[in-house]
């Protein structure tokens, strides 16, 4: 059962319209929310005049600062630690300043229009190209200097230093956030777009001081996530305060505007890198530093130096991580974090390298192929990198590519490749599964469906462990009443929650072995639980890590070093007279762990890709110099890929692997890696087809034509 | 809009303040009373069943279906008509439900995804393509990827590959099953 391809288990429910997502649920007496922004970046608020909303027909209550009730301090994992609506400070546009309630959401809506906001405004401080500051350091990408790195610059045969820059980008999930809050007593209930329902409990305890066990969160589906939906963001926070205050059940749905300002986003990020080796192409040294914005007052370190700790061997290393604050709101992770921004600056820059060597790039690639990690020199927990290099290479025809056509019509072609990487992050999670005599079995664990396929791969894994057809498991997720399955993000669910699930079948064979005295290597626990008389058998799992810790990132602690690997090779069109960039086709090769299910998986690969062209070659939020806010914020000003931009041929492959280091599943995780690498290979395609170097995403016809007709 | 410039009030440039920010602009003095809406009467048809509904003449389609007839398939993406996730059919056309609004649906005949399966309750073959095919992943966008793609086929777009990416453009898929999507179009083009 794992391994084999099958259709998705919720795919009905999802066809028909019947999954119900946040803002689908429709509770008797709700009050419709709408909240009011701020309209400036920097400032205080002088008044708010609610006088013309409280007017309009069907609006209950708005409440601004003054009367919302003080909230207690909160911590991680609350997304922001000052949260709004407790004072008159305005640290980015579109923080919220009020809460409009109406007993329709067109009142609550027009409600919020009429509300008028004075506020004194300072100007803001936006990017501005500064050194940065050291940012309060959290255990992940630290500095690191390691080698003599200016002499090895110094004496290396070929050199590349350039500076690599992307620009902030919004996750845009399909599902804008929506929270429906509804008070029992101290009790709170949450209907929640999320990533991590778990996340919620202590956070609403410490806010509001009730008992963090009397919180429930109910989210089976979430309209996609991307990391915006990981951490608590404020609104979820005032839909409850306000669903308290106004003593009736509240539905806050943010407007695609909204959610520009109101959750996070994946920051500016400046690299400088620099690359030394030698004649061959051996690295002798490599400086990278790093440079991302972040809100005033809380700190997000775009940790993309990650990747130089980890891809290649090197013998000097120098990293440095620094942020630069600006009056907007506070960034996130964000598909791919980390090596998502690292790969784009390093392995742009190992093709600058490869053309100086005149080496094929995929060859200097497998020159500096690193044995071990090569800051702590552990052994890798698995590595099939050279093997997903090589299977990449042969499905994409990249060592014959010297064959192929370069021109088609007007388009000009062009090949790139790049190295995928990603840090393992884990995360402990529990699950239950329940044994039926009629030789059926239900996996309990609360998890969500946010569309990487945890609710199909759970039941796979399941009746995998049990021996039987995945048509008799079934699977309750998505609420915090079940076993605290651990987060969908960072790439970690599949092993967290899939080997909680894989031990608490087997646990539960275990129990029925021992009660029926059978040996569980030939135990059928159908005929025997009905030969003993038991009715239901329950069995737990656990996925736990080294120091019962609540998070571990690259096997640290371990004797291990984890990460994921892959290579990406892309074959562009470029327009010489428009400067239109389209994909042509793509593989992607990959060395990830166990693979539940290539169907799901190769689904989740394939949108990373996709993720990451848009990146490459469209996205970007720009923060209007002067008045700090989001120069656009709607889907028709912020262009992200649709299906014209994507060509059926995008081929996905995995390495047989098997990662029992990582989890006993064997697996490890994919919903972050396939959106690596795939920028720079971008990048390296258009170089090759024009003969451009593009080091600024995204590489827009403009910047195409500029270079084309100089 | 002279209403809202008589309530801008402008501080002296003292200190670091460099002005004041209203929101909104168009903000207008308040009436006295409550304001209103006027309502209207529609008699439609949604999913074969007749509907009539007394609204306020701004009521969306989108959100009369979502919030007042809890057919919460269809969804809002943007709610300016930049997604595709409110999809519907509006006398078998494909149109953006946050974009009509019900007062304009009088003596329409509407389909929401909840009404797309046959009569019998078996999934459309569209349905049945996209779970086959893995033409989705959250499922958010789904909905209107479904109608819009039954509305495709019907206007006989789904001819090729590049035919079905063009016409299915108008539904955004953040989670990309784009390549899927097509695959599960021109399948089910194949068995209509
Ligand atoms: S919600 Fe109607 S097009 Fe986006
Ligand atoms: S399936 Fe998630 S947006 Fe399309």
């Amino acid at each position: 059962m794992i391994g084999r391809s099958i259709t998705r288990l919720e795919g009905h429910a999802k066809v028909t319209g019947k999954a119900r997502y946040a803002a689908d649920n429709n509770l008797a007496r709700v009050l419709h929310a709408v909240l009011v922004g701020a309209p400036i970046a920097n400032g205080r608020v002088l008044s708010i005049d609610t006088e013309a909303a409280q007017r309009v027909r069907g609006v209950v209550r708005v409440l601004t600062h003054s009367d919302m009730p003080r909230f207690g301090a909160v911590s991680f994992p609350s997304a922001i630690l000052k949260l709004p609506m407790q004072d008159d400070v305005i640290r980015h546009e579109g923080t919220p300043v009020a809460i409009v309630l109406a007993e329709s959401l067109e009142s609550a809506e027009e409600g919020a229009g009429a509300v008028v906001v004075r506020a004194r405004s300072e100007s803001p401080l936006v990017p501005r190209d500064s050194a940065g500051e050291t940012p309060v350091r959290m255990g992940f990408g630290e500095d690191l200097n390691r080698g003599d790195v200016p002499g090895a610059l110094q004496r290396a045969a070929h050199r590349v230093e350039q500076r690599f820059i992307q620009p902030a980008r919004h996750h845009n999930p399909m599902e804008p956030s929506a929270t429906v809050a509804e008070w029992f007593g101290d009790t709170l209930f949450l209907y929640d777009s999320v990533q991590a329902g778990f996340n919620l409990p202590p956070v609403m305890a410490a806010v509001f001081g009730i008992d963090a066990k009397n919180v429930r969160v109910i989210a089976p589906h979430t309209g996609g996530g991307f990391g915006c939906k990981g951490w608590v963001w404020p609104h979820e926070i005032l839909a409850a305060a306000a669903a308290r205050v106004a003593g009736r059940p509240v539905k806050l749905v943010l407007t695609r505007a909204q959610m520009y300002a109101n959750v996070g986003y994946q920051p500016l990020v400046r690299q400088d890198i620099a690359l030394g080796c030698d004649a061959e192409g051996k690295l002798a040294a490599l400086r990278h530093d790093v440079v991302n914005t972040t809100s005033i007052v809380e700190t997000w370190t775009e940790a993309a130096t990650e990747i130089s700790r980890g891809l290649y061997a090197v013998p000097a290393l120098q990293l440095t991580q620094r942020v630069e604050r600006v009056h907007a709101n506070l960034p996130t992770a964000m598909r791919a974090p980390a090596e998502g921004p690292g790969s784009w600056a390093l392995e742009s820059a190992m093709d600058e390298l490869a053309l100086l060597l005149r080496m094929d790039p995929l060859d200097l690639r497998l020159a500096n192929y690193a044995q071990t990690d090569p800051v702590h020199g552990k052994p890798w927990s698995s590595n099939k990198l050279r093997e997903a290099y090589a299977e990449g290479a042969r499905l994409f025809g990249w060592r014959e590519r010297g064959q192929l056509p370069r021109h088609d019509g007007p388009w000009r072609i062009g090949f790139g490749m790049a190295a995928c990487t990603m840090t393992t992050f884990r995360h402990p999670a529990a699950a239950r599964v329940r044994l039926q005599d009629d030789g059926g079995a239900v996996v309990e664990a609360g998890t969500h469906d946010i569309g990487t396929g945890t609710t199909t791969i759970l039941p796979q894994i399941c009746a995998d462990t049990l021996g039987i057809d995945v048509a008799r498991v079934s699977i309750q997720h998505g609420d915090t009443t079940l076993p605290d399955a651990g987060p969908v993000y960072g790439s970690s669910a599949t092993m967290g929650v899939g080997s909680a699930v894989m031990l608490a079948a087997r646990d539960a064979l275990a129990k029925v072995a021992r009660l029926a005295r059978e040996p569980v290597e030939t135990l059928d626990f159908a005929a025997a639980m009905r030969r003993i008389g038991v009715a239901e058998i329950v069995g737990d799992g656990r996925f736990a890590l080294p120091g019962n810790a609540s998070f571990n990132a690259d096997g640290a602690g371990t004797p291990d070093a984890m990460r994921t690997w892959g290579a990406v090779f892309l074959e562009v069109g470029v327009d010489p007279d428009l400067g239109l960039v389209r994909l042509r086709r793509a593989v992607g090769s990959y060395s990830a762990g166990r693979i539940v299910n290539p169907l799901t998986a190769r689904s989740q690969i394939t949108g990373g890709i996709i993720w990451e062209w848009g990146k490459a070659t469209m996205e970007q939020s720009l923060q209007e110099p002067r008045h700090g806010r989001w120069l656009a914020k709607n889907l028709s000003n912020v262009a992200i890929p649709v299906n014209a931009d994507i060509p059926a041929a995008i081929t996905v492959h995995f390495v047989e692997e098997h990662d029992e280091h990582a989890s006993p599943l064997g697996a490890k995780g994919i919903g972050e890696l396939g959106a690596t690498g795939v920028a720079a290979a971008v990048a390296n395609a258009v170089f090759d087809a024009v003969g451009i170097r593009v080091r600024e995403l995204p590489i827009l016809p403009s910047k195409l034509i500029r270079d084309l007709s100089s | 809009m002279t209403d809202s410039l008589s309530r801008r009030e402008f501080l002296g440039a003292s200190g670091a303040a460099v002005g004041v920010a209203l929101t909104p602009a168009g903000a207008t003095a308040a009436p006295k009373g409550r304001t209103a809406e006027r309502m209207v009467d529609v008699t439609c048809n949604v999913n074969g069943r007749p509907v009539s509904a007394h609204v306020e003449a701004r009521t969306t389609l989108l959100d009369h279906l979502r919030e007042r007839m809890d057919l919460t398939g269809t969804k809002k993406g943007c709610n300016e008509g930049a997604c595709g996730a409110c999809t519907v059919l509006v006398d078998g056309k494909r149109m953006n439900a946050c974009l009509i609004l019900l007062a304009q649906c009088e003596g329409r005949a509407i389909t929401t995804v909840e009404g797309i399966a046959q009569p019998d309750g078996s999934l459309h073959p569209v349905q049945q393509a996209f779970i086959d095919h893995d033409a989705f992943q959250c499922g958010f966008c789904t909905p209107g990827q479904v109608v819009s793609a039954a509305a495709c086929i019907a206007e006989g777009h789904a001819t090729s590959e590049a035919s079905v990416r063009e016409w299915m453009s108008g539904n955004l898929c953040r989670c990309s099953a784009y390549p899927q999507i097509t695959a599960a179009v021109l399948a089910a083009a194949r068995r209509a």
